[in-house]
């Protein structure tokens, strides 16, 4: 699988990342060549096996739907960018 | 004081041969001595690690202290640390005090050990080498031009110029394994589910296992013994009795199988390493086991699936670095897109990058079936292999790296990132199946250390310690030390 400057431009976006436009060339090949790599899988055939999620295929563990924890919002708020009121601040959304 | 074990050092402390804080002011002035050649620490916590240390000495004078109590240890930069810097080696998490301890930090401080720091490692444990790490790279203490491995290399350098006598590690793909061959240390991942991932930043979720890095595997079985159990806050924590992984140190060998993949030794494999682990197979089958030639048909497809797993579970985990929270934020955002974006941006690396970038794409709609989901029944296939050949064998070994330590920019020059991913052949499928693997010293090749691995079925760490342990005592690779290191006392 090959990509092109257009690709990693989308690849990008949905992944939240800025890259420098005068990187976009490189990084595209190098994508491309753990691609190319990665597509040795597609040498085996796989119909009917079962995907591994869990090494030892435990099953989702439940608890009782009660409160565990306590309320540390100023303790965990101390260190973020910014904050007001208990709020976490980013630019306006919606105007 | 630093050439003793743990257990030595615990007899030490309790019999009053020097306390706590003086045993912990030596280390920290080995870490002031020799630390600035090697950088294997991100932060060296001083005041606390006396204070820690005084504590120790008061209660190892009250008689209430455990077998590790007063004695230092670094952790990896992975594990948070409350009122502690906790940078994963990134500019993301610079600025990141950890406001609660992961479940292993609670536990090792429980028992009484002294923290003196944390050690570098590759940017969010994504490489094999730790020239990713934004604090620069830790180097090998047996050739300073060489790299100490990776991700847990900062640990692994430090254990092996004796800067700490104990660090603790992860691995996701070979991450304590590699290093501690390259360095020269003993290291052992548990079994998945063995060793709670709670408060270890996130890499690939359904890999990712915490470990100790010591000297010995005796050290490693008395570390293991406080960082396993089940832990409620971990999803895939195991639910099963504590036990002692120490009890079978000293049993014998006699009835042991040992199983030589057949795919670990093939032609690839440098004759020199080879050479240094056949001697060490011999030595076991001294000790009274016997040998198999065994297959895992499935090695060779076991990067490809671990560069879908990984990348698409990191794309995931990573998602909550994004400015708002905690960690880095660029300056002047002009909505909210720019801010994620530039943050992330910003202060990530690019290996980290590039992986977000292959799991997000591998993750995408219309390609999940293609990579993550026949990477899945790769892994099963893996898995399998390892099923089949444990019904015959009690333990796989083989070289844990396909080369000694190499040097800074030989694999990452060509700019071709795959070609570092194939250093980590033989410890991946390992992290894919879930099973527990180890590495010791086996010897030297050029003044370079050679790591054995040895591989166990589920749960099997205990018989892995004891061979690793009947090895340690019949022979004296682990004690062998990188020369300019030897300095004070």
């Amino acid at each position: 699988m090959s990509l092109d400057k257009k690709d990693v431009e989308a690849i990008a976006r949905l992944a939240r990342l800025e890259i420098n436009p005068d990187q976009i060339e490189e990084t595209a090949s190098q994508l491309s060549s753990i691609l190319e790599f990665v597509d040795q899988m597609n040498a085996v055939d796989t119909t009917g096996v079962e995907p591994i999620a869990h090494p030892l295929d435990l099953v989702a563990r439940t608890r009782e739907d009660v409160v565990t924890e306590t309320n540390q919002r100023e303790h965990f708020q101390a260190i973020a960018p910014k904050t007001q009121d208990g709020l976490y601040l980013v630019p306006k959304v919606i105007e | 004081m630093h050439n003793k074990t743990l257990a030595e050092l615990s007899t030490a402390l309790q019999d009053k041969e020097f306390s706590s804080e003086e045993l912990t002011r030596h280390y920290l002035d080995r870490i002031q001595q020799h630390d600035p050649s090697i950088n294997s620490f991100i932060t060296v916590t001083e005041d606390l690690a006396i204070a820690q240390a005084q504590a120790a000495d008061q209660q190892i004078a009250s008689g209430n202290a455990g077998t590790l109590t007063g004695i230092p240890l670094a952790q990896k930069d992975i594990f948070c640390t409350n009122g502690v810097k906790t940078s994963c080696a990134s500019l993301m998490l610079d600025n990141f005090i950890a406001p609660y301890d992961a479940t292993v930090v609670e536990k090792i401080n429980d028992a009484g050990m002294v923290m003196l720091g944390k050690t570098n490692m590759d940017e969010f444990a994504m490489g094999s080498t730790t020239e990713s790490s934004y604090y620069g790279d830790a180097k090998n203490p047996w050739d300073l031009e060489r790299v100490p491995g990776g991700s847990s290399g900062g640990s692994a350098a430090a254990v092996a110029a004796q800067l700490t006598p104990v660090a603790t590690g992860t691995d996701t793909g070979g991450s304590i394994r590699q290093p501690a061959a390259l360095c020269g240390i003993t290291g052992i991942k548990p079994t998945y589910g063995t060793v709670s991932r709670y408060g270890m930043i996130a890499f690939a979720s359904s890999l990712d296992q915490g470990g100790p890095m010591t000297r010995t595997a005796e050290d490693a079985a008395m570390m293991l013994n406080v960082m396993t159990g089940f832990d409620e806050k971990d999803a895939t924590s195991i639910e099963r009795d504590s036990e002692d992984y120490t009890r079978s140190l000293n049993n014998k060998l006699d009835g042991l199988t040992i199983g030589l993949p057949k795919e670990y030794f093939s032609d690839d494999l440098d004759s020199d390493i080879a050479n240094v682990i056949d001697t060490a197979i011999k030595e076991v089958e001294k000790l009274g086991a016997s040998i198999k030639e065994i297959s895992l048909p499935n090695t060779r497809l076991s990067i490809p699936a671990y560069y879908v797993i990984a990348p698409a579970e990191c794309s995931s985990n990573l998602s909550r670095m994004d400015g708002v929270r905690f960690g880095y934020r660029c300056e002047d955002p002009k909505d909210l897109y720019d801010l994620y974006a530039r943050s992330r941006g910003e202060a990530f690396g690019e290996e980290v990058k590039r992986r977000i970038m292959i799991g997000t794409y591998a993750l995408s709609a219309g390609y999940y079936d293609a990579y993550y989901l026949k990477a899945q029944q790769i892994r099963r296939l893996i898995s399998d292999d390892f099923k089949k050949a444990f019904l015959d064998v009690d333990v796989i070994m083989g070289p844990t790296s396909p080369s000694t330590a190499f040097k800074f920019g030989e694999l990452s020059e060509d700019n071709d990132p795959v070609s570092m991913y194939l250093a980590d052949i033989y410890t991946i499928s390992v992290n894919l199946a879930g099973l527990p693997g180890m590495s010791i010293p086996a010897g030297l090749v050029k003044g370079l250390p050679v790591g054995l691995q040895l591989i166990g079925n589920y749960f099997q760490e205990a018989k892995l310690l004891n061979i690793a342990h009947q090895f340690q005592q019949a022979t004296d690779h682990h004690q062998q030390t990188p020369d300019s290191f030897q300095e004070g006392k």
